[in-house]
């Protein structure tokens, strides 16, 4: 959802149109307003998944053939905390943001 | 072209279907409630291949049009008074987003005091929202205003939703007889609709309403404001085009008898029929005065209405809303706009609110005194032209003294 892109059409031509409509298609860098980031502990994760079904902008991926199986797009992880609050195993910690921990 | 008994509510449901919306979202209100019951009745009866949308309110109904019209298709809606107040949020959405859709407005007061009853002040509470406003005097009037306005409306130049306003009870529920054209001489007049500014398709996707900064916003603001300028031109265009196709002419700005006349009213609505045969009984009687009927009052036809009284000594104007603690009424407002910087002496009357009548006994009583204004026998004109005496005491009750 965040990587919108203009679809190719059959007779693409630069119109001027009236009123409030986006020029450009592009989405804000939301990952900027993060000041916490989510850091999972792999020793402990289950690969289940719970964190990526309740992402609400839905930028977690699971790749259950590696250990480190979760991965999070960091340009639009808000730092929310959801996947930290939802994790049964409470494996993932939210982390102040540019901390090593 | 067949000739029907209507009301001006069957009217505007007739002239509606005839444009073949495709999506209907109507809350019932009265006076408007027989244009939702009957539009219902042409979808349900496959008169009208379109979807009807119950909606829960006026502010869904408006809401259901916007998203229809972005989506593609030609829909309606109709609204008086209070529904029109519940839509206003939205309102300005609809011309905003340059959606051409054409509504009918059966004017009623706005509470409190709750009525039922005609008067403009509901439509003139939404009169800067970005709508073209057209006011009708009879019931073949509102039937021609709606194919006219769907025309006007839809035009590239335009793009602006419309309102074609009557007055309730006076008009809505009013039996005329009337000429409908076929549907094809209506599909051959205004055309299949198409959306060509901003629309919804997954083809050519399109990020509708986005959030609009100071960078932009007045130049939005200026575009719709070039739509309302060139839908005056619009206008004047399809009223002889509908003249020359189906033989009836209306106009934005009615002249009558204005020419040498001492003594002009001005107004909107139904009550120009009664001001006219009252015209006429007085020029028989050697009384020269005349009548300036307005039809369109969004875009207000500024320089129309200048060339129209600008050499009437005595101009009043006839304002069916109170339009609380503005000086004047609005139509009053308008017109004083357009005569700036010309002698015309102009008068102001309120009257024929919440449904009460506009008798002839009480225009003949504008004219008279407008007439004296000329003479110079009279300076000053009743402003509430039919105010009962004692109307600080009309409603006495027994209750405790609380000072």
């Amino acid at each position: 959802m965040q990587n919108q892109q203009e679809k190719p059409t059959k007779k693409l031509q630069k119109c001027s149109v009236l009123g409030p409509v986006a020029a450009i298609f592009a989405s804000a860098n939301t990952g900027s307003w993060r000041l916490e980031r989510p850091e999972v502990d792999f020793d402990q994760c289950i690969k289940c998944g719970t964190c990526a079904r309740y992402c609400p902008p839905d930028i977690i991926t699971i790749d259950k053939t590696k250990k480190e199986c979760v991965s999070f797009d960091w340009n639009y992880c808000k730092g929310c905390g959801i996947c930290a609050n939802e994790c049964p195993k409470k494996c993932i910690k939210m982390v102040p943001e540019g901390s090593e921990a | 072209m067949a000739k029907k008994m209507l009301d001006g509510n069957g009217a505007a449901a007739e002239a509606l279907r005839l444009t073949r919306p495709k999506v209907v979202a109507v809350y019932p209100i009265t006076p408007q409630s027989t244009i939702s019951e009957t539009m219902a009745e042409f979808v349900d009866f496959g008169k009208l291949d379109a979807e009807y949308i119950r909606v829960e309110s006026e502010h869904s109904a408006m809401s259901a049009c916007v998203a229809a019209g972005l989506a593609g298709v030609r829909t309606t809606t109709a609204t008086a008074s209070q529904g029109l107040a519940l839509m206003n949020e939205v309102l300005s959405m609809a011309s905003g987003l340059r959606i051409p859709m054409v509504m009918p407005v059966v004017n009623r007061g706005l509470a409190a005091p709750w009525t039922l009853q005609c008067e403009h002040g509901d439509a003139m509470n939404a009169r800067d929202t970005g709508w073209m406003q057209f006011y009708c005097q009879n019931v073949q009037e509102i039937f021609d205003m709606i194919l006219m306005g769907v025309k006007i409306a839809e035009d590239s130049r335009v793009l602006l939703p419309m309102m074609v306003c009557f007055d309730g009870f006076f008009l809505s529920h009013s039996m005329q007889k009337l000429e409908i054209p076929t549907q094809e001489e209506v599909d051959e007049f205004i055309g299949e609709y198409v959306a060509k500014n901003m629309y919804l398709d997954t083809e050519d996707p399109m990020f509708c309403c986005d959030l609009t900064g100071p960078e932009d916003f007045t130049e939005m603001r200026y575009q719709q404001k070039v739509g309302m300028d060139n839908a005056t031109v619009v206008a004047a265009e399809v009223m002889d085009e509908f003249a020359a196709k189906f033989g009836r002419k209306m106009t934005q700005v009615e002249s009558y008898l204005t020419e040498d006349a001492d003594a002009v009213l001005v107004a909107l609505g139904s009550m120009n029929g009664t001001i006219k045969y009252v015209v006429n009984k007085m020029r028989a009687e050697g009384k020269k005065v005349g009548m300036v009927k307005l039809t369109q009052f969004r875009p207000f036809p500024a320089a129309l209405v200048r060339e129209a009284l600008k050499d009437v000594p005595v101009v009043g104007v006839f304002d069916r809303s109170s339009c609380m603690g503005n000086y004047n009424g609005p139509l009053w407002n308008e017109t004083a706009g357009a005569l700036t910087r010309t002698n015309v002496d102009l008068r102001h009357f309120i009257g024929g609110l919440g449904g009460r009548d506009v008798p002839a006994v009480n225009v003949e009583r504008m004219f008279n005194e407008l007439l004296e204004i000329k003479a110079g026998t009279r300076t000053e004109n009743t402003e509430w032209i039919d105010l009962k005496e004692g109307a600080m005491e009309i409603r006495q009750v027994t209750k405790y003294v609380r000072d």
